[in-house]
């Protein structure tokens, strides 16, 4: 399903060049859930934005779903990352103008669908993650967990084949932590999502299929 | 999709109702006073008492002498010995108004002094102009031709001196020691009118004299056509006659003068241009670039603000790219947006303006006058409400737009 060839990223400024991914390569199987664990700054965010294409490679080749990705347009990667690719962050990243139902529609609103389509499939994504009761609030009036939740949700609105998670319970605490665990879980089995999730927490990485180690921008394990 | 920008530009504006406050403040102030401008211009331009034909009319009251001597020119009105001796030979007009430039007159009455503004005019007047006698009558042929020194006032003016506008008729004015009967007095008009005055009186009575063939003077014409077809044969047969007009006065040897539509009139009376050319590009530029101009501080001002509040969405625009928006799709976005907000300092402007208009067409601050905002200046608004939108949201939008995904979702 993803197939990472040799990744380097170099981040130069004008004094320092930073080697933040040395030759990685990685597969990732279509359904296989995969954690990223690593000491803070060894290039864990770096390895999921590239493979997320929010970020470009400075070197070596990604493909997804057998396309390469290194010539693509904005448009084209914006369009590839619509339909194939869902995120969660760490802080949420939600719209604190918008109400929760809005929030969770914000995919579709980038490809062709009604209001009444989009409307239907929100609610349906936050049944899924337990926010059914909560449709009408803002982001500021929910807790951590509840914000993350409408996170999921939006990453999985558009029902897409990769769920890229980075430190999705890094805010929460340990029970709230397994909440969401437990909903990504569900999504991986259930409902077949490949997932690649970067965490601190050896017990959250214990849960997936598999864990790939970072130090200082190579792979160890 | 449209209703979402709304949605997420009410929002924004509701989270910075500061923001918000300075920007719709800044637009509307600018647009009332382009509407206002625009109103007072349209107002002046447009037929209106007592000058209603306007459609149907050429006005003469500009005169250009050359000297290609001295490389000297002389602007000014023509002449009443140009406009009688040449302009009323032309076929085509109807009838020709010919009326002085008002001059002001003094006349003490009650031991108070009053100015009064005097105008000259010949009997057709009358006829071109459509003023409305509130009693008595206008002078005619005969009174012209004998000099009957009799006048026709305006209603400020008759309510100055006499108790009602009947009483007036037949009682006698004394102004610059002259004693005038008036005959008729009619319904006052806005100090921008063409004809303004306080009293018209017949022009045989002026103290000029009216056979001296210099071609510059104070005079002015008004050629009033059966028809609006006839407008351009006019113009042809005028251009015609002038080329015919010998130059008697050896020290010019160029003369301009023309038939124009009250625009034109308008516009040349400002000196803009010279000879044949007519000054209306000029006109028209400069009143772009003043418009430009005036709209530029708020655009300025509404650019900074966007551009500050780019660090603010920057999750926003981080997540909307993450999520499958293009750069293109943002740029349209916050352009849109930017647009709503324009339009509701548009539709404020709007209110504001028209609340101003009222308070001064009930406050007598301009008599005479009743403004009203009419299609064409609110064209003129929504068109500025647009560059205004286009203008100042563009460029944000697109650095905006621009920002990197990962730096985006970083800043916070
Ligand atoms: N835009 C940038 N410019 C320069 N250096 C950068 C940039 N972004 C990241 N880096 C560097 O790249 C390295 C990897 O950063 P990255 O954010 O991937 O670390 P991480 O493993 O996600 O750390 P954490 O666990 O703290 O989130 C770090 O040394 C960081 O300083
Ligand atoms: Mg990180």
């Amino acid at each position: 399903m993803i197939r990472l060839q040799n990744i380097e990223k170099v981040y130069r400024t004008n004094t320092v060049e930073t080697m933040a991914l040395n030759s990685i390569s990685l597969n990732v199987a279509k359904g296989e859930f995969l954690s990223i664990m690593g000491p803070s700054g060894c290039g864990k965010s770096t390895l999921l934005n590239i493979i997320g294409l929010l970020d470009a490679p400075s070197k070596g080749e990604i493909k997804i779903d057998d396309q390469k990705t290194d010539h693509m347009s904005d448009k084209q990667l914006a369009n590839f990352r619509n339909k194939k690719l869902g995120f969660i962050f760490q802080s949420y990243h939600l719209i604190n103008d918008l109400k929760v139902l809005d929030n969770v529609e914000l995919p579709l609103l980038y490809r062709t669908s009604s209001g009444s389509e989009r409307k239907k499939l929100a609610s349906a994504a936050l049944e899924k993650v337990g926010l059914s009761n909560r449709v009408k609030h803002f982001p500021t009036q929910l807790s951590g967990g509840q914000k993350q939740r409408v996170a999921i949700a939006r990453a999985i609105v558009g029902n897409p084949e990769i769920i890229l998670a980075d430190e999705p319970t890094g805010n929460l605490d340990s029970a709230m932590g397994n909440e969401i665990m437990d909903i990504l879980q569900y999504l991986n089995t259930t409902e077949g999502a490949t997932i690649i999730m970067v965490t601190h927490d050896e017990n959250m990485a214990k849960r997936t299929h598999r864990l790939v180690r970072l130090f200082d921008g190579s792979q160890v394990q | 999709m449209l209703k979402n920008y709304f949605k997420i530009a009410i929002a924004v504006l509701k989270r910075r109702k500061f923001f918000t406050f300075i920007s719709l403040f800044g637009i509307s102030f600018t647009l009332a006073i382009i509407i206002l401008v625009a109103t007072f211009l349209d107002y002046v331009l447009s037929a209106g008492y007592p000058d209603t034909n306007r459609n149907r009319e050429l006005y003469v009251s500009h005169m250009q002498l050359n000297s290609s001597k001295n490389h000297s020119q002389y602007n000014g009105g023509p002449s009443f010995y140009f406009i009688n001796r040449y302009v009323t030979t032309l076929k085509t007009p109807e009838k020709i108004a010919i009326f002085s430039n008002s001059s002001a007159t003094n006349s003490y009455t009650n031991n108070k002094k009053k100015v009064n503004n005097l105008r000259y005019t010949n009997d057709k007047f009358w006829d071109v102009l459509q003023f409305s006698f509130t009693a008595g009558k206008p002078y005619g042929k005969q009174q012209l031709d004998n000099a009957e020194k009799v006048a026709v006032i305006s209603e400020e003016t008759s309510e100055a001196y006499f108790t009602d506008d009947a009483a007036a008729v037949g009682k006698y004015i004394e102004t610059d020691n002259v004693q005038y009967r008036i005959i008729g007095v009619v319904k006052s008009l806005p100090f921008s009118s063409n004809v303004y005055a306080d009293m018209w009186v017949p022009y045989t009575l002026t103290k000029e004299d009216l056979k001296n063939t210099g071609l510059m003077g104070g005079y002015s014409a008004i050629l009033l056509m059966s028809s609006k077809d006839d407008l351009d044969k006019t113009r042809e047969e005028y251009d015609q006659m002038v080329s015919k007009v010998p130059m008697q006065d050896k020290q010019f040897d160029q003369m301009f003068t023309f038939a124009d539509s009250y625009f034109q009139s308008f516009i040349r009376s400002m000196h803009l241009a010279e000879g044949t050319n007519s000054g209306m590009g000029i006109f028209l530029s400069f009143a772009g670039i003043i418009v430009l101009l005036f709209l530029l501080l708020p655009t300025l001002n509404l650019v900074n603000l966007n551009i500050s509040r780019i660090i603010d969405r920057s999750s926003e625009i981080g997540v909307r790219k993450a999520f499958g928006a293009s750069s293109k799709t943002l740029v349209y976005q916050f352009v849109i947006e930017n647009l709503i907000l324009t339009f509701l300092g548009g539709i404020l402007g709007v209110v504001l303006s028209f609340v101003i208009i009222q308070v001064a067409n009930s406050s007598n601050i301009m008599p005479n006058m009743v403004l009203s905002i009419n299609f064409n200046v609110l064209f003129v608004t929504l068109l500025a409400c647009v560059v205004f939108g286009l203008l100042s949201g563009v460029y944000p939008a697109w650095r905006m737009s621009r920002m990197h995904v990962v730096t985006a979702l970083k800043a916070q």
